[in-house]
């Protein structure tokens, strides 16, 4: 009850209504991301020093999230492959996003030639799998954050492009847009004045699933040796490394899970929830 | 129980995103005796679709069913739970929509639809049906109703289809059936086949009819008693005759006064044959599709029309759906670049496509669509929609602009307050005002004006058509006004064109009160509805020999 007169109150002053489910999402996301921020600062022990004589250590005081298969302190590398996993697959999505809905929204208005050799384009990388593009660029380049960060957001710009150009061809066929056109407007302000305000909202769900989508493969790629390299770790990788705890219920293995599950679930409930405006104007 | 349906004391509520409650009915009280039609008319926004919407107890998402009774045949739809509501649905009472188009599954045959009804409720064997679904096809008075059944939606007109949504609604033999706009989306002469089959119907199996309409003519074919809502309230019940010659409410006497738009009001100007035309056209063609080894393209819309519109003075092109009107108004803004002709601009020979014109050239030449709803943006506000061609054209920005925006907003009559609204919070005429105050923003010499009263109600498309005139006295403006409603096009133009199957076949002026010439002409202005409520009876026309001949 409290809560919601709190957020009336916010809603009332601020002219937009909040949800609660967004302000809550909104915390973990913010927190793991402060976590990613200062990581070197509040690390209690080193990523890579082995401090437990026992593997798969459970919780106790001082290693407060157990130990993972080495003995290593699992707290420590959790809160440092926050870095590594809010990182890389934060600027991996805006840049596949980015791209992708340009090249879709532009491609829609263009139609023609354009699209087509666009379209074409993007279905054949679309069309070789994710895991052995990534090994190829690995393998041509060597494993560095930018070349990982380039090369996940390639590998998701085909499916934001298909999927903005989806919605943009529905929009480009309104009235107003013809409007625009005659006006003699040109690319630019049609694809971010026209089309992008119209399908603001289906582009910010589908970054939040491709957020997701990024993450797990980060960590497939971790798994194959072509992600972060040791004794670095981001999230994925954890869950992987220390897959042999799960008959021992080790928390090495369950938390960097929780982790993952916290901030992909909150991301897409902040995209579903974000503040609205209200347009009842005669209720302020 | 004498009657059929009774209403009484009814309200409805509808939610704001802010969670407050407004009355959008407040307390309406009806009768409705078996056989009986009864209208209810007036403006977009004035709870008349919503009041019909309660007989099968529904109410929108967002609104309620706040108060009242709504008695149908004995049973209170109003606090019935749904499931028995729903089994009343369809055989109690039925509803046609205002868009057949839209209410049809293109994916299944027309049969299968309107027998769908039979299946739900477990009426009848799909057989008898089927044989009872024709038998109202025919009444309905459907080309070859054998056979029409097993066409997919797509293949009939849209004449057609609105008469097999009436058949779908009255397979279940409701009592009471709700025709919601089933004509608007209609042209006049496709109106009066449809109106017809209504009428006939609905008055040999004795069903009770609630026809929703903006109309007033339509509605004084139809009814036997019209009901005048305004704000959710009655503002007047009465019979049709009452209501056409004894309107007591002052709303339901400016209802009528808008029927007979003011003809003069407007100086017509001496027009010197020597005067340069602002638009000249020469044998202009357009059409769709790929083009063929004649250059030609697939389908030509518009063929060989030829036009003059001189500085100052209004064209009206009138025909009827698919006659290439609007071809010709796409072809001349450039959307859709002509495969043959010349277009003459003030002077100045026009490219056939948009894109290679000048930015002047652009400016100069406006157009108006006929949907304000697809023509505004949805995401902007109407200050944006407004600024842009501001910002674009004349370079204004910050303080000059918004004085502009305002002065706009002045000219096409609406407060300054709602430029910060976006489009889907203003009123269709609302809406029709920005998208032409958009088109004047670019300050040009000619606006094409393409149907954009036709999704008005006439209250609102007669404050448009004096709203032009006006504008037209202090700005100079000409407009190439293309309708398929002669009233409207009577009312502002200086010279009229008949338009068919892609040619011009008469040039009307209407100062000089000439008749129509061409068979095609007399049909389309004997087809406008009259007041009169037994112009529909006493009409005389065979649509399809006149379009034959």
């Amino acid at each position: 009850m409290k809560t919601h007169s709190s957020t009336g109150t916010l809603a009332a002053r601020s002219g937009y209504r909040i949800n609660p489910v967004g302000v809550a999402s909104f915390s973990v996301v913010l927190f793991w991301a402060l976590v990613a921020l200062v990581a070197p600062y509040i690390t209690p022990h080193s990523v890579g020093e082995m401090i437990d004589a026992d593997y798969f250590g459970p919780m106790r005081p001082g290693l407060w999230l157990g130990s993972d298969y080495l003995g290593r302190d699992m707290l420590s590398r959790l809160i440092l492959g926050a870095r590594y996993t809010v990182g890389i697959s934060l600027a991996a999505v805006f840049i596949a996003c980015f791209t992708g809905v340009v090249l879709g929204m532009a491609s829609a208005v263009l139609r023609g030639p354009v699209d087509m050799v666009l379209s074409r384009l993007l279905d054949a990388l679309n069309s070789i799998p994710s895991k052995l593009f990534g090994l190829m660029v690995v393998a041509a380049v060597g494993s560095s954050i930018p070349v990982l960060i380039l090369t996940l957001a390639l590998i998701y710009v085909p499916g934001a492009y298909r999927f903005s150009r989806a919605l943009a061809v529905n929009i480009e066929t309104m009235d107003f847009i013809m409007v625009a056109r005659i006006r003699g407007e040109k690319l630019p302000y049609l694809i971010a004045s026209e089309i992008l305000p119209n399908i603001i909202g289906p582009v910010l769900a589908d970054l939040g699933l491709r957020f997701v989508f990024i993450v797990l493969l980060l960590s497939g790629l971790s798994f194959l040796g072509l992600g972060v390299q040791p004794p670095y770790a981001d999230w994925g990788a954890l869950v992987r490394e220390n897959i042999g705890g799960l008959p021992f219920a080790a928390p090495a293995v369950i938390m960097p899970s929780l982790a993952i599950a916290t901030l992909t679930i909150s991301v897409n409930l902040l995209i579903d929830n974000l503040p609205q405006k209200i347009r009842d104007r005669s209720a302020s | 129980m004498t009657n059929l349906v009774e209403i009484r004391g009814l309200t409805v509520e509808a939610t704001t995103d802010s969670g407050r409650w407004i009355q959008i009915l407040k307390g309406i009280d009806l009768d409705i005796a078996a056989g009986e039609t009864v209208a209810f008319i007036g403006e977009s926004g004035s709870g008349k679709t919503t009041a019909a919407m309660t007989l099968l107890g529904h109410a929108r998402p967002g609104c309620r069913i706040s108060g009242g009774t709504v008695k149908v045949d004995g049973h209170d739809m109003a606090t019935l739970p749904e499931k028995e509501r729903a089994a009343l649905r369809g055989t109690t009472v039925a509803y046609v929509p205002q868009s057949a188009a839209a209410a049809f599954n293109p994916a299944s045959t027309i049969m299968e639809q309107v027998i769908e009804v039979t299946r739900i409720h477990r009426l009848m064997p799909p057989d008898e049906a089927r044989r009872r679904a024709v038998a109202l096809f025919r009444a309905l008075s459907l080309p070859d109703p054998d056979g029409i059944g097993d066409r997919y939606p797509h293949q009939v007109s849209g004449g057609q289809l609105q008469r097999l949504a009436a058949a779908m609604a009255l397979i279940g033999d409701p009592k009471v059936v709700i025709f919601d706009e089933p004509t608007t989306a209609l042209d006049v002469t496709t109106q009066v086949e449809v109106l017809r089959a209504f009428k006939a119907v609905t008055a040999k199996r004795r069903i009770a009819c609630v026809y929703v309409s903006h109309d007033l003519a339509v509605v004084a074919q139809i009814a036997d008693r019209i009901m005048v809502l305004r704000n959710g309230a009655v503002q007047e019940t009465g019979s049709v005759h009452d209501i056409l010659t004894r309107p007591t409410h002052p709303y339901t006497r400016e209802l009528l006064n808008a029927f007979h738009p003011d003809t003069g009001g407007r100086p017509t100007l001496p027009i010197a044959n020597s005067t340069a035309p602002l638009l000249e056209i020469n044998m202009l063609s357009a059409g769709y599709g790929p083009p063929q080894s004649n250059g030609q393209p697939l389908v030509l819309a518009v063929k060989g029309v030829s036009l003059q519109v001189k500085p100052g003075t209004n064209l009206g092109i009138i025909g009827e759906s698919g006659c290439g009107k609007s071809t010709l108004a796409r072809a001349i803004a450039g959307i859709l670049p002509a495969c043959k002709g010349d277009i003459q601009f003030n002077g100045k020979e026009l490219w056939h496509s948009a894109r290679q014109r000048s930015r002047d050239q652009l400016r100069d030449l406006q157009i108006v669509f006929q949907h304000a709803d697809t023509a505004l943006n949805p995401a902007k506000s109407i200050e944006d929609i407004l600024g842009r061609p501001l910002t674009f054209y004349h370079g204004l920005r910050g303080k000059a602009r918004d004085a502009r925006v305002d002065a706009l907003l002045d000219m096409v009559r609406l407060p300054r307050a709602l430029r910060h609204r976006r489009p889907a919070e203003l009123s269709g005429g609302q809406k029709q005002r920005v998208n032409f105050a958009r088109a004047l923003a670019a300050e040009p010499k000619l606006i094409l004006c393409d149907e954009i009263t036709s999704a008005l109600d006439t209250i609102v498309a007669a404050a448009i058509i004096d709203l032009l005139k006006e504008l037209q006295r202090e700005l100079g403006l000409s407009y190439v006004f293309i309708s398929h409603d002669l009233s409207v096009i009577e009312a502002i133009c200086d010279e009229i064109i008949v338009m068919y199957r892609g040619q011009t076949v008469e040039t009307i002026v209407p100062a000089d009160r000439q008749q129509p010439q061409h068979p095609y002409s007399q049909l389309l202005f004997s087809s406008v509805p009259k007041l009169d409520p037994t112009w529909l009876d006493t009409l005389n026309i065979d649509a399809d020999r006149m379009r034959v001949a």
